[in-house]
């Protein structure tokens, strides 16, 4: 069932909404980019739909509301743990069509990927309800369309602001009621996708062994500065790394906290012993790639990139991702057919 | 080979904006863009007077000026009407339509990038500099002012009487700090050294950070961003020259806008009042005057009527260094001149 609102309809909506619900979205923050007076898109919590950025891709993805950047999961004693307390209230967060596929890679990561699932993950996750954003133009070096993650289905409710109007397609019942009365219309209402994006990519069905020491990843050696930006924006990147925290004080008390990690950074692959399984950016670079378009496919039957093209667009050094996987994929026939 | 030249008022001819040249008969015009800014008309110009009236050649001033040379004495009223666009187009302040640049015994404001171009900035440095531009100028006084987007100083400030310096204060959310390090490494690296981790969060020296904000770039989840406040670092009195050169001495940190345009606008009563009469052509480094009347009187002066920014931290008592060659012309460790050196010989072969 579809509604079309007036702005401030819409917001009464919200307003009932938030009565059960946080609602997390797309927020620009003003100056709070790399550079002097440049701006940063990223999630946080809003009340008014024109509090949110739904024209521009954000920059940093949802992810964070499901695995925080820092998240404190205990706190120790000498001979008890105690659960940090969390925010239990139910969240509902705006994102893009291709964000709600990366969800599907989130979870496959936390509860699909052996016999235990993550419970700092689930106990956030079970209370998370997606609204998709409907998107009126292609992103900025985006593949979505190649990727596959350019149209979905699987929302609570859609929104899509046109020339000062909210469409809102709204699928789940318990949600229902605050839609129904707020005023607006009804209206048969189906979000907008983008049928072309901006890159097309083409991805190998199968990357031969010779690849791991293919020269093609020495570009990467001497252009990547290792910095992770890739990783902390991209919105499939699952990675953390733990750090027990001894407060100075005392020495024998202290927390437990999870915090993201990239594949990209120095120490990811550090071991015991001093060892360092991948030390050359070309290298991290190959890992990271087939494990977004190959190796995630063969243990999970799909890719785990969903062609946002977030990490490109933040990359420091301009390293196109998508031409990466359009170059590995030259690569692959080359090698194939001269075998 | 000599010209016939006309009665000329050189002393009227350099409040013009022109430079004596050593061919007589000829001069060169001086064309002033504050923050070294200049637009594409305005630069045709340029171009179009030295075909005109010069030798088609333009030299490129220290302080971000051009200078046209070869130009005859005969021509300076067209070529001032040739200025009159540039002038419009860069604003600047003009007591006689058509009359050409007056004079700058104040010498260019100069501007590094600053924001609109360069990542490291913290703020537009050119247009703090045509403000100031705006505020002074003209003015026969011999004062440098130089402002710079960070503390790299590519602008060169601290050979200024006048260096600004430009902070932003790093604020961190820790929320979103993952503890990469990188801010560590490139503040260690490349700017103070003033971060280090502790339990996993990033500590700052805050006296030690020098407001570059290299962090706040280097940053790759946002836990670093840069105060909304725009704040400098004032250096006072560097200067180049035969007696005593020397680097400009710290004055102010964490300034706001405000503080930093009056102690600079404040200057010019101190100088009216203390400039030495008999100084050659009127003109002394603001320096030598200080060393005379003393820092306090300085600043009396320089802080008339200035209520600082409550961040803004302020050095009551300077002191500069530099050789005096006055006193001093030896090298300073002559006794080991190269050319006496055993191994001298050896060495000038390169072996």
């Amino acid at each position: 069932m579809g509604f079309v609102y007036k702005t401030e309809e819409f917001n009464k909506v919200l307003e009932v909404l938030e009565g059960n619900y946080r609602i997390f979205a797309p927020v620009l923050k003003v100056g709070e980019g790399r550079f002097r007076d440049t701006d940063v898109i990223r999630y946080d919590y809003i009340s008014r739909i024109e509090d949110a950025e739904l024209e521009e891709r954000s920059d940093f993805s949802f992810k964070e509301i499901l695995i925080p950047l820092s998240e404190t999961m205990f706190y120790f004693t000498e001979n008890e743990i105690k659960e940090a307390d969390y925010d239990a209230r139910p969240v509902i967060v705006l994102m893009r069509s291709c964000d709600i596929h990366a969800v599907k890679r989130l979870d496959q990561m936390y509860t699909g990927n052996g016999p235990n699932n993550d419970w700092f993950y689930e106990r956030l996750r079970d209370r998370v309800k997606f609204a998709l954003i409907g998107c009126g133009k292609a992103c900025p070096n985006s593949f979505c369309v190649d990727m596959g993650s350019n149209k979905t289905d699987e929302y609570a409710f859609s929104i899509d602001v046109v020339d000062g109007k909210v469409y809102c397609d709204v699928k789940d019942d318990e949600l229902f009621a605050a839609f129904e009365g707020a005023g607006g219309s009804k209206d048969n209402v189906e979000p907008r996708f983008v049928t072309e994006a901006e890159f097309k990519v083409t991805r190998p069905e199968e990357v031969p062994i010779e690849l791991f020491k293919d020269p093609m990843w020495d570009e990467y050696t001497k252009r990547c500065v290792n910095c992770g930006r890739c990783n902390f924006v991209c919105p499939t990147c699952t990675c953390f790394t733990i750090q027990d925290v001894f407060y100075t004080d005392n020495g024998r008390v202290g927390e437990r906290r999870r915090v993201n990690a990239s594949c990209m950074v120095d120490g990811y692959t550090d071991v015991a012993g001093g060892l360092v399984m991948r030390k050359t950016n070309g290298e991290r670079m190959r890992f990271k790639v087939l494990h977004k378009v190959y190796d995630f496919r063969k243990r999970f039957g799909y890719d785990m990139c969903v062609g946002c093209g977030r990490c490109d667009t933040v990359c420091p050094e301009y390293i196109s991702f998508a031409n990466c996987i359009n170059k590995l994929n030259a690569r692959v026939k080359e090698v194939t057919e001269n075998v | 080979m000599n010209k016939t030249t006309t009665d000329t008022n050189l002393k009227k001819l350099k409040k013009n904006a022109y430079r004596v040249s050593k061919v007589r008969g000829e001069t060169a015009s001086r064309v002033r863009c504050p923050g070294g800014e200049i637009d594409v008309d305005s630069l045709q110009r340029v171009v179009d007077i030295a075909r005109k009236y010069g030798k088609g050649m333009v030299n490129i001033t220290n302080r971000q000026g051009f200078e046209i040379p070869g130009i005859d004495l005969k021509d300076v009223e067209e070529v001032n009407k040739a200025l009159q666009l540039i002038i419009e187009n860069r604003n600047i302040n003009q007591e006689e339509y058509n009359g050409g640049y007056p004079a700058s015994g104040t010498r260019n404001v100069v501007a590094c990038p600053g924001k609109q171009l360069c990542p490291f900035a913290n703020y537009d440095t050119k247009k703090f500099a045509q403000e100031i531009d705006k505020a002074i100028f003209p003015n026969d006084h011999h004062v440098k002012i130089a402002f710079t987007g960070c503390s790299n100083d590519c602008a060169h400030t601290r050979l200024n009487d006048f260096g600004i310096i430009g902070m932003s204060e790093p604020q961190y959310n820790k929320d979103r700090c993952i503890s990469c390090e990188q801010c560590v490494k490139y503040c260690k690296k490349r700017s103070v050294g003033a971060l280090k981790v502790v339990n996993g969060k990033i500590e700052r020296d805050v006296n030690k950070c020098v407001g570059c904000a290299l962090c706040v770039n280097y940053c790759p989840t946002r836990a670093w961003t840069r105060s909304k406040e725009e704040y400098y670092r004032v250096v006072l009195l560097g200067r180049t020259g035969k007696k005593n050169p020397r680097m400009a001495e710290d004055f102010m940190r964490w300034a706001d806008h405000d503080t930093v345009k009056k102690v600079i606008c404040n200057v010019y009563a101190y100088l009216d009042e203390y400039l030495d009469r008999e100084a050659v052509e009127s003109k002394e480094h603001i320096g030598y005057i200080v060393d005379r009347t003393g820092f306090e009187e300085f600043l009396k002066y320089i802080m008339k009527d200035v209520t600082p920014n409550p961040k803004c931290e302020i050095q009551g008592r300077i002191y500069w260094g530099g050789k005096r060659y006055d006193q001093n012309n030896e090298l300073r460790n002559s006794m080991w001149r190269f050319s006496e050196r055993e191994d001298a010989v050896v060495l000038k072969q390169g072996e």
